[in-house]
């Protein structure tokens, strides 16, 4: 914030300031491009889902707001999502050391827990659907099969980014110099995703 | 290319050791060596990658562009429609629901799919690698995307002309219950297809925004600090930041009505009784849609506004021949208006009713943005004091925007203390102020941009004759449009209303006045087509540009080639030495010193002692 504040204060036309500002190498902040876009990403995401939270806080003064109950699949589910943020920890590191065989399994593994997070969200919508919790019985619902959706699409684009990296590594194995920084953001996304899940969760838990 | 590019390089290094005769060039113009590599840039192998899903920003700015001018075109033919129906109600034009539909649309078009596409995806795909000197977006895959999304909400957006019902009637607002409700033009299918476009549009924004950002603070060249850019790029800068901020406001409310109206939640929607029947919505809250609309909504006006301060600043400084006055403030003045500008935006809801000292602070926060607002003008018009004013095309619709601007932005302060606002919020007041201030500016300053970019995208000049008719007919004729529309809405004239028959709470002057704006918004709508024809006209019959026609600074006229080619740079990337406004420098040769002009270059030339 302070650089932020003094580089609002320069002025380029000084020629004291234009022998600083020529040696300037056309980089504001160091950071590689892919994660400064990750970062937009995530801040863009966190000001959805904090609307939706508003939203949320808002809606549910009003006296027809009746709470859903939490299956205790979902509590599976998050212990799913903390186990791969824990595994994408760990592949990182091994991707630091450049152990080609953990980078690997840790990959693979993580891929299968997220499509098992995935399905087994689905499976906690089609238990409440037929124990007859509609979206449009309850606002309390609606805002549950919102935020579930909305969560497993960011899990989704992820994966997306995930499976590139894989097939990248399979390709020409070996090279992980290559791949080191895509884990990298790939690791800050699942742990920005879980941060996410338990805020949502937290929230319906305790409301 | 590239042999010819390394000649004119040679010769230029000549010129360099020529004028600075007893200094050592190479010790003023001494830099140390590139810290960074070069951009990697995508080539195109066929036609297709080539021309129709390109990666490069400048092609893809001109999609950009052409999709939303295309789009405006619909937009001021329903805006005809509508003027022709208010005058001569007699006719019967227009079903009721048909004039709700067009206001709708009308509005939708002009604000998203036309002045921010095209300030945003057209200019700032075009002019931000150009003017930063990177080689291309950091993205060009996601740029791409970006473009086609934005395509695909238009043609769904334009699918809704064309289902049961029709497209939405609800206001360009949408506000629940009544887009929802039956009674409402296209409640059913044209609300969906609506908020569906909406958040495809919000998703291709958000990739092209991206690349807005990551670009503007990585990807410059070297020498290019935040400070050196042109005010365009900050302008641009800004409002996607603002962007990326305020849509997910709307994409939030777009959702939850979008399942409000499939699936029958109640988000937005309060218990109901319509057409005689209980509905099985309750307890929603309508205002909730309200805040999150206008919590986009406001900072919407400044993402269509900011591009255009930013660009009109840089037209009056190289069409005066001036540095601009006071950059530094400028520049503050563009973030201030964006932090600021997420503090206002409950006093679009007034007439809605609330806390009167929620009123009194909208109403104060609305007075204070008004300062930075403020020194903007007085800084393009002390630009202006005493400047070599050239009245090109560009010139006139900048001192146009001025104007325009202040009209519309001192209506503006009226209407930001309740007790104004309450009893013109539903008068043609509210119309002719923000089509004053938000319609006619801005687009004031998008013809000024076209005008003074075009030989930079063809290589060939509009046609100058035609560009002057179109300037005075449109300038003269959108006041004729909205000066009416002040007064009418001071005798009491409500707007949204499809006929007003001489009803005795009408004035009888309104019904004169009518006929007389819009035969006026026919003739200025005619201008528009005249200038669509020329720019088409012009493209391949036009004057051929010299190099850097308007003898402009920044780095977008410094390309080797003109129109610049892929990757923009030839060999070697610029080297950026200087701010975008060194014109008229006591000494020079030259009334100006490109940004990328070597020290020893113009040693002669007094720059820095100012």
């Amino acid at each position: 914030m302070n650089k932020f504040f003094k580089t609002l204060a320069e002025k380029p036309w000084e020629e004291s300031q234009a022998k600083i500002d020529n040696e300037h190498q056309g980089k504001t902040l160091s950071l590689s491009k892919y994660k400064l876009g990750l970062r937009t990403i995530m801040v863009v995401s966190t000001i959805i889902f904090s609307f939706f939270i508003i939203a949320y806080a808002d809606r549910m003064l009003i006296h027809d707001w009746r709470s859903m109950p939490e299956p205790w699949l979902l509590w599976a589910n998050t212990g799913i999502l903390i186990l791969s943020s824990i595994m994408f920890h760990l592949t990182k590191i091994a991707s630091d050391r450049q152990h080609n065989d953990k980078i690997k399994k840790g990959l693979y593994f993580i891929g299968f827990l997220a499509y098992t997070f995935l399905f087994s969200q689905l499976l906690v919508w089609y238990q409440l659907l037929n124990s007859g919790y509609y979206a449009a019985t309850n606002p309390a619902n609606a805002f549950f099969y919102l935020f579930t959706a909305l969560h497993g699409l960011h899990l989704i684009g992820g994966l997306y980014f995930l499976g590139r990296t894989t097939s990248k590594f399979l390709r020409n194995n070996s090279k992980v110099q290559e791949i080191q920084h895509t884990i990298e953001l790939c690791a800050i996304y699942w742990h920005f995703l879980l941060a996410v899940w338990i805020v949502l969760f937290g929230l319906m838990l305790f409301t | 290319m590239s042999d010819e590019y390394e000649h004119k390089l040679e010769a230029k290094s000549d010129y360099v050791s020529d004028a600075s005769s007893g200094t050592s060039a190479s010790d003023i113009d001494k830099l140390p060596p590139a810290e960074l590599p070069d951009q990697e840039l995508y080539h195109s192998h066929s036609w297709w990658t080539t021309y129709v899903f390109s990666q490069d920003a400048k092609y893809i700015g001109v999609q950009y562009a052409c999709t939303a001018i295309g789009t405006g075109i619909l937009g001021l033919v329903l805006s005809w429609l509508m003027r022709l129906q208010i005058a001569f109600p007699g006719l019967g034009l227009l079903e009721p629901s048909a004039y709700y539909q067009f206001v709708t649309m009308h509005g939708m078009i002009m604000v998203i799919y036309l002045l921010t596409a095209l300030f945003l995806g057209g200019f700032g795909n075009f002019l931000i690698p150009l003017m930063c000197g990177s080689r291309d977006m950091a993205f060009p895959y996601v740029n791409m995307v970006s473009y086609w999304m934005f395509l695909v909400a238009v043609l769904v957006l334009l699918s809704s002309f064309f289902v049961p019902g029709g497209p939405t009637g609800a206001g360009w607002t949408l506000y629940p219950p009544q887009a929802i409700t039956s009674g409402t033009p296209g409640h059913n299918m044209g609300i969906i297809l609506m908020l569906v476009s909406l958040v495809l549009f919000v998703a291709g924004f958000t990739m092209g925004g991206l690349n807005y950002i990551v670009t503007v603070l990585q990807l410059r060249t070297r020498g290019m600090t935040l400070m050196r850019l042109p005010l365009t790029v900050w302008g641009i800068f800004v409002a996607t930041i603002l962007a990326l901020l305020a849509f997910p406001a709307l994409l939030v409310g777009g959702l939850m009505m979008t399942l409000d109206g499939l699936l029958g939640t109640s988000f937005f929607m309060p218990a109901i009784v319509s057409m005689g029947e209980q509905l099985k919505y309750e307890g929603g809250s309508p205002i909730l849609f309200q805040h999150l609309f206008w919590f986009f909504g406001h900072p919407e006006v400044y993402i269509v506004a900011l591009p255009a301060f930013g660009i009109v600043s840089d037209l009056i400084s190289i069409h005066a021949r001036k540095n601009i006055f006071g950059y530094r403030m400028m520049v503050w003045a563009i973030v201030g208006i964006g932090a600021l500008s997420f503090f206002v935006w409950a006093h679009h809801m007034y007439v809605a009713g609330m806390n009167p000292w929620f009123g009194f602070f909208f109403a104060t926060t609305t007075l204070i943005i008004a300062v930075p607002t403020a020194i903007k003008v007085y800084n393009w018009i002390l630009t202006l004091w005493r400047g070599n004013i050239q009245l090109s095309l560009p010139m006139l619709f900048s001192l146009g925007f001025i104007v325009t601007f202040l009209n519309g932005g001192l209506t503006g302060l009226f209407l930001g203390n309740v007790t104004v606002d309450v009893p013109l919020s539903d008068t043609y007041f509210v119309v002719a102020h923000f089509h004053m201030v938000m319609g006619i500016a801005p687009v004031l300053v998008v013809f000024g941009a076209i005008y003074h970019w075009y030989p930079l995208i063809t290589g060939r000049m509009l046609n100058e004759t035609l560009g002057k008719i179109h300037f005075w007919i449109t300038f003269v004729g959108s006041y004729a449009i909205y000066f009416p529309m002040h007064y009418q809405g001071f005798i009491g004239v409500p707007r949204r209303y499809f006929e007003i028959y001489d009803s005795p709470y009408i004035e009888t002057s309104t019904m004169g006045l009518n006929v007389f704006i819009t035969v006026a918004a026919l003739i200025v709508g005619a201008a528009q087509l005249l200038f669509i024809y020329n720019l088409i006209s012009s493209a391949r019959l036009g004057k051929k540009a010299e190099k850097n026609p308007w003898k402009a600074n920044s780095l977008e006229w410094q390309t080797p080639e003109m129109p610049p080619a892929h990757g923009n740079w030839g060999k070697e990337m610029p080297k950026v030495y200087r701010w975008p406004y060194d014109y008229s420098v006591p000494g020079a040769k030259e009334d100006y010193i490109p940004q990328n002009v070597a020290p020893s270059a113009v040693t002669e030339a007094k720059v820095e002692k100012s």
